[in-house]
């Protein structure tokens, strides 16, 4: 499975994103940068997380005008799997790809920390090999991660299972304590409507391998690649 | 029809329902301050020069800029005020 990792300037997480797509599971990656990239030839792509444009208006609202995303938007509606992981998932809720918004953690403090999440919602590509209630181990880094989204919003997103993973304790409990920034009902990850598109705020990308301190976000990836086998086969 | 400069005043603010942390705070910071305030809700402001045939043509453009960058319609509104920038 050919990945497709995205740098607009200010992207931090582009070469960890890289490291374990590439080097601990051995998929085919390349970092593209915005302004020249063709997503033709990738099975998925990737938005990473960081600053782009610095947060200058509002987190990932410049970057969604950047020339890559008619192609981002393009490969999303042709059913590919796309992810945005921290700012990348800032980005896709300001393309309106994912409903929502993320909003200043309600410390006002960044935080940058491990987290629960708790599996549950709809079938997506990018999390089937996680049963349900599954808890995984995953951890935060950012300032603007508080999702806020209309009530008629929120109640049409958990009707429909859009809500992926929840910050809960490590038993599996959501709990007001095991959120982080404020997120309206604990909403860590949401995916769209056909599945496709995931974006989260924890770093799946950080817990890639046992010496930064665990592997659970490998299940995401693994996911997806299992899957994608099980098409093919 | 010769295209003038407008210069457009835009404020964003959260909409009323929008938790405002950053504006609680500060409002705190005020408390301490010994002023009586009763809410304080944080912002964005922007002038922005645009070239248009008239004020009015260059509120719709400026409003449009609000709609597609400027402000996020889930979480905020705007206003726009329209002037003639006096010549120089």
């Amino acid at each position: 499975m050919r990945f497709a990792i995205l740098r607009f300037p200010g992207t931090w997480s582009d070469r960890d994103c890289y490291r374990v797509i590439h080097e601990v599971l051995e998929q085919p990656a390349d970092i593209l940068w915005h302004r020249d990239a063709d997503l033709s030839g990738y099975d998925a792509v990737v938005l990473p997380g960081g600053f782009s444009y610095g947060d200058y208006l509002r987190t990932g609202a410049i970057a969604r005008f950047s020339p890559v995303m008619a192609q981002v938007i393009d490969h999303a509606a042709r059913g590919k799997p796309l992810i945005g992981i921290c700012n990348g998932f800032q980005i896709l809720c300001e393309a309106g790809l994912l409903p929502g918004v993320l909003m200043r953690n309600d410390s006002l403090q960044f935080r940058c920390e491990w987290t629960y999440l708790r599996r549950e919602g709809a079938s997506t590509p990018w999390a089937n090999g996680i049963a349900a209630g599954e808890v995984l181990r995953i951890p935060i880094s950012h300032g603007e991660g508080n999702y806020f989204a209309a009530p008629d919003t929120l109640d049409a997103l958990e009707q429909r299972g859009g809500v992926i993973f929840r910050y809960c304790d490590e038993a599996g409990l959501v709990t007001a304590q095991s959120n982080p920034n404020g997120s309206i009902r604990n909403i860590a990850g949401i995916i769209n409507r056909e599945g496709n598109v995931l974006g989260m705020m924890p770093h799946p990308e950080r817990a890639g391998e046992a010496i930064v301190g665990g592997v659970d976000g490998n299940r995401i990836w693994e996911s997806l690649i299992a899957e994608a086998l099980a098409v093919t086969a | 029809m010769t295209s003038t400069a407008f210069l457009a005043r835009v404020y964003i603010s959260l909409k009323p329902t929008v938790n405002d942390p950053a504006g609680n705070t500060i409002q705190g910071a005020l408390d301490n301050l010994g002023y009586a305030t009763t809410s304080v809700r944080s912002g964005k402001f922007f002038k922005v020069v645009v070239n248009a045939e008239s004020a009015e043509l260059a509120q719709v453009q400026v409003e449009e800029m609000c709609k597609r960058l400027l402000a996020n319609p889930v979480i905020e509104t705007y206003e726009v005020e329209v002037e003639p920038v006096p010549a120089a």
